[in-house]
């Protein structure tokens, strides 16, 4: 195949940035995406030039490092798919591919398509935890939990942090990767201490790192690469009305 | 030139006496404690955020201890241990299957080849229990039963059903518990967290690890960082082989510059090579992805009985197919361990009965699992890996079976540690799949996610706390010599890297040494293999520091030059792995040495000769290591022939 890449070049968080077009021959419908930008980017090291800086590790859709807007879709056309695990036979020989960095207030741009996502990290850090210190654990068995919850608390949980939610938002909300987390730990037993002290620290730790708010645009649950329901917003919502309306008393418990 | 020279063995690894049962509590009551007054006028540094030095550092900051913490991700969640699909074993014993903390114990030791040390290993089966008990807490959602208690499963070579899991993707739900607790730190003030920070030296002061120097790879700058103890969790260094399972970022580099400044590299040739892996597509191939170990429990491995039979695999009728594993290990069958697996499916490849475009693969075919249990209890089960697959290959396991070939999956070797998981030098401790302890010549399935976590968790605040008690130690800064002079080291390295710009990539070359790896130091090796290796890596090395070209410089974001150092490191240890290997002249576990096969083609071990850990200390670029062996004594676990038949 042989394809034409108009890819976002900026030298760092200071340059406005531009639009730079690669011509990319001979590329085979086996490759992913990535190995597919790593063709490019030894042709332009041994052409003397600065290769396009883009942020990846397992190349397996795990680790939640890669994240390109490929035509205007976050992680490309393929649902449920990050874009180290997107492949070219996705592509047809001749085609124009538009690929830009993740496009939020809250995640500047670091070098071309790399962006900083700490402020997913701050939101964990305000509330997106048990507290449980090493060794204070009781027998693993003494609390049952009913398969149903355990079963949804894993997909929230299958959340793997990648930001494609927050940059397919029309606000740049940061809501579906908070609401997976909360509805994760707020459906087991374990994360009932907390839940409702945790809702309030996690959203206004979202509010503070820029995030805008949710609205239902809903563009978020179909750029996500693991499904995280809609729904779970929904959830927060509700604990985040139930806490602020007893701020300072933790319902339920 | 000789490849090695021989020093003296390793006499002592601080392991305490009496019944080994009891061995572990000795520890913990012999160690000093630090008063917690004093703990937070302590700062240690943890390299590494997997489940390892993520659960280190949380569980360091619990205590009351400063935490630094570094990786080179942009976040600690992303640490590779996430990749991590099967599962976790622990002796809970909750199906009362005759599993007990002696038998995890017996089956890591056997597991291994009888190439670990028996202290360790005991250790492990023992806190494998807390570990459960304290991800349950942590809020992490393994699969249950529908009384709502946990499920289990049995897993690459276990006979019980011992293996905790979360569908297919526990590592992603153990790390994010680990990072979760770390956040919680970083949030109390307790850690200190630095990201895309990667760790280039190591800064030893009389004698004692006190400190790194790490490049901030977003700005380029470079910086030292002082402490108390250095605690390594860097993971492994299957990345030497280019392709393989591991995150395209993993590397060698903070073990290997700790290995320079003094610390021993214990069994560099042992090396995991997983059996269910997607097979290469083509030249392009920048990683292979592993498909899990479980999909072993109901898929059956299959090839053609004929060489060239080229007919569609559901055309192939059942008497015409040679399920070997079940065939060859009939008690094991399809669950035979990773190493014996990997080679069978080595062996019916250069038969010529290799199926997929490029003859090195074989089948993995689930048709009787879906018709036994229905298509939707394999979804349920397998999901995820089975989607993984189509997206990867474009074709739809339920309908055809998988194509799988072994890859490079994990390193057992790694730095030497004592008992109380310290190198060779005081003040370095070194966890996970950075150290070499506990899995011997092999490690067993679903036995990673358990020592990293033991060891974080559990073994090394407690360890560590003992050496940090013998203090205070000097105080030291930045100005010191020794760190001024490991800075200076990496500035040097870096200016040169950049200043050869000659005309070849960096990936060219690591692909290169790969190949290299892959044909000589792999699933198979032999004498004459491995000293052709030696030359080339040597050839190779010289050619890479005349002509490697780096783009851009050193200030800023760089990968370019991130990737260079790293394959500079990899360079060194290749040799030292083929050294490793030369010297070994027997086959165990992940080491199959050519020469040394039973009459049936099996692992021929040669205790008399190599019952003991080949602990390697640098000396000079160039100039031979010194063998050290610490001989292994097995009072509980006699010996055997591995047999899985």
């Amino acid at each position: 195949m042989n394809l034409t890449l108009r890819i976002w070049r900026q030298k760092g968080p200071e340059d406005k940035g531009r639009m730079v077009t690669y011509p990319v021959d001979d590329v085979s419908p086996d490759m992913s995406f990535l190995e597919m930008l790593d063709v490019l980017n030894e042709r332009l090291i041994l052409a003397g030039e600065d290769p396009v800086a883009f942020d990846h590790d397992c190349r397996e859709g795990i680790c939640g490092m890669c994240g390109l807007m490929i035509n205007g879709d976050a992680h490309g056309p393929q649902r449920g798919t990050t874009a180290c695990q997107l492949h070219m036979r996705q592509f047809t020989d001749g085609e124009t591919i538009d690929i830009e960095p993740w496009r939020a207030s809250a995640f500047p741009v670091i070098k071309d398509l790399v962006v900083n996502r700490g402020a997913f990290d701050k939101i964990i850090a305000a509330g997106g935890y048990i507290t449980a210190p090493t060794g204070s654990a009781p027998e693993a068995h003494s609390t049952p939990v009913a398969k149903a919850n355990a079963d949804a608390a894993f997909e929230s949980a299958a959340c793997i942090g990648c930001g494609a939610c927050v940059a397919a938002c029309p606000n740049g909300s940061g809501m579906l990767f908070t609401a997976a987390k909360l509805t994760q730990l707020s459906l087991l037993p374990q994360g009932q201490p907390e839940r409702y002290t945790r809702v309030i620290g996690m959203v206004d730790a979202h509010d503070e790192a820029g995030f805008g708010g949710c609205t239902n645009a809903g563009e978020c649950t179909p750029a996500c690469p693991k499904g995280i329901p809609l729904n779970t917003i929904g959830r927060l919502n509700r604990d985040y009305l139930r806490a602020t309306a007893t701020r300072g008393d933790t319902p339920g418990s | 030139m000789e490849l090695f020279t021989e020093g003296d063995p390793i006499a002592d690894t601080r392991a305490p006496d009496g019944p080994i049962e009891k061995r572990w509590d000795t520890r913990r009551f012999e160690a000093k404690l630090v008063n917690p007054a004093n703990r937070r006028k302590m700062t240690v540094i943890v390299v590494g955020t997997g489940l390892a030095g993520g659960s280190a550092a949380a569980t360091l900051a619990e205590q009351g201890y400063h935490v630094k913490s570094y990786c080179y991700q942009d976040s600690p969640r992303r640490a590779h241990s996430i990749a991590a699909q099967g599962g976790i074993n622990a002796a809970k014993n909750y199906r009362n299957d005759g599993d007990s903390v002696h038998r995890l114990f017996y089956d890591t030791v056997k597991g291994g080849d009888f190439r670990s040390r028996e202290s360790n290993v005991h250790r492990l089966a023992e806190v494998s229990v807390n570990i459960i008990d304290q991800c349950v807490a942590q809020g992490v959602p393994f699969a249950r039963e529908y009384g709502g208690l946990l499920d289990t499963r049995s897993f690459g070579g276990a006979q019980v059903q011992r293996t905790f899991y979360a569908r297919g993707q526990t590592g992603q739900q153990l790390l994010l518990g680990a990072y979760q607790a770390l956040e919680r730190q970083i949030g109390l003030g307790n850690v200190e967290m630095n990201a895309r920070h990667e760790m280039l030296e190591l800064v030893v002061v009389d004698g004692k690890a006190r400190g790194i120097v790490v490049r901030d790879l977003v700005t380029g700058e470079i910086s030292t960082e002082m402490a108390d103890a250095v605690v390594l969790a860097s993971g492994g260094y299957g990345n030497v082989f280019y392709l393989s399972t591991n995150a395209k970022g993993c590397n060698v580099t903070a073990t290997w510059r700790a290995h320079r400044k003094g610390a021993y590299f214990a069994n560099p040739c042992y090396t995991q090579i997983h059996p269910t892996c997607i097979p290469v597509s083509g030249d392009h191939q920048s990683k292979l992805t592993l498909m899990s170990e479980s999909l072993r429990n109901d898929g059956r491995v299959w090839v053609p009985k004929t060489k060239g039979d080229d007919r569609n695999p559901r055309d192939i009728p059942d008497d015409e197919r040679d399920y070997y594993l079940e065939r060859i290990y009939p008690s094991f069958g399809n669950l035979v361990p990773r190493d014996i697996a990997s080679r069978a499916a080595k062996n019916v490849c250069d038969e010529g009965r290799g199926v997929g475009p490029t003859k090195l693969g074989v089948y993995l075919d689930f048709a009787d699992a879906i018709e036994r249990l229905g298509r939707k209890a394999i979804e349920a089960k397998y999901g995820n890996l089975f989607e993984m697959y189509e997206r990867i290959t474009g074709e739809d396991p339920y309908e055809v079976p998988m194509r799988i070939y072994p890859a490079v999956h994990y390193t057992m070797g790694g730095l030497w540690v004592d008992y109380d998981l310290q190198s060779t030098i005081p003040g370095l401790f070194v966890i996970g799949e950075a150290n070499f302890s506990d899995h011997g010549a092999n490690r067993l399935g679903a036995s990673a996610l358990m020592q990293g976590l033991a060891d974080g968790y559990f073994v090394l605040p407690t360890t560590i706390a003992n050496y940090l008690a013998s203090g205070p130690l000097d105080k030291v800064d930045a100005t010191h010599p020794a760190a001024i002079e490991a800075r200076a080291d990496v500035e040097d390295r870096i200016r040169r890297l950049l200043a050869v710009n000659g005309d070849r990539t960096v990936d060219s070359f690591h692909r290169e040494l790969g190949q290299i790896m892959w044909e000589h130091c792999g699933m198979e090796r032999s004498d004459a293999g491995l000293r052709k290796a030696i030359d080339e890596i040597r050839a190779l090395r010289d050619q890479f520091w005349q002509r490697v070209k780096v783009a851009g410089e050193g200030e800023g974001l760089n990968q370019s030059l991130e990737k260079a150092g790293r394959v500079a490191d990899f360079f060194e240890l290749a040799e030292l792995m083929c050294i490793d290997a030369l010297h070994r002249e027997e086959s165990c576990g992940g080491h199959f040495r050519a020469e040394h096969q039973t009459p049936d083609g099996e692992a021929q071990r040669d205790d008399d000769r190599f019952a003991y850990v080949a602990a390697w200390e640098f000396t000079a670029t160039g100039e031979p290591s010194v063998l050290h062996k610490e001989d292994l004594k097995f009072e509980y676990v006699h010996p055997t022939q591995r047999s899985y038949k």
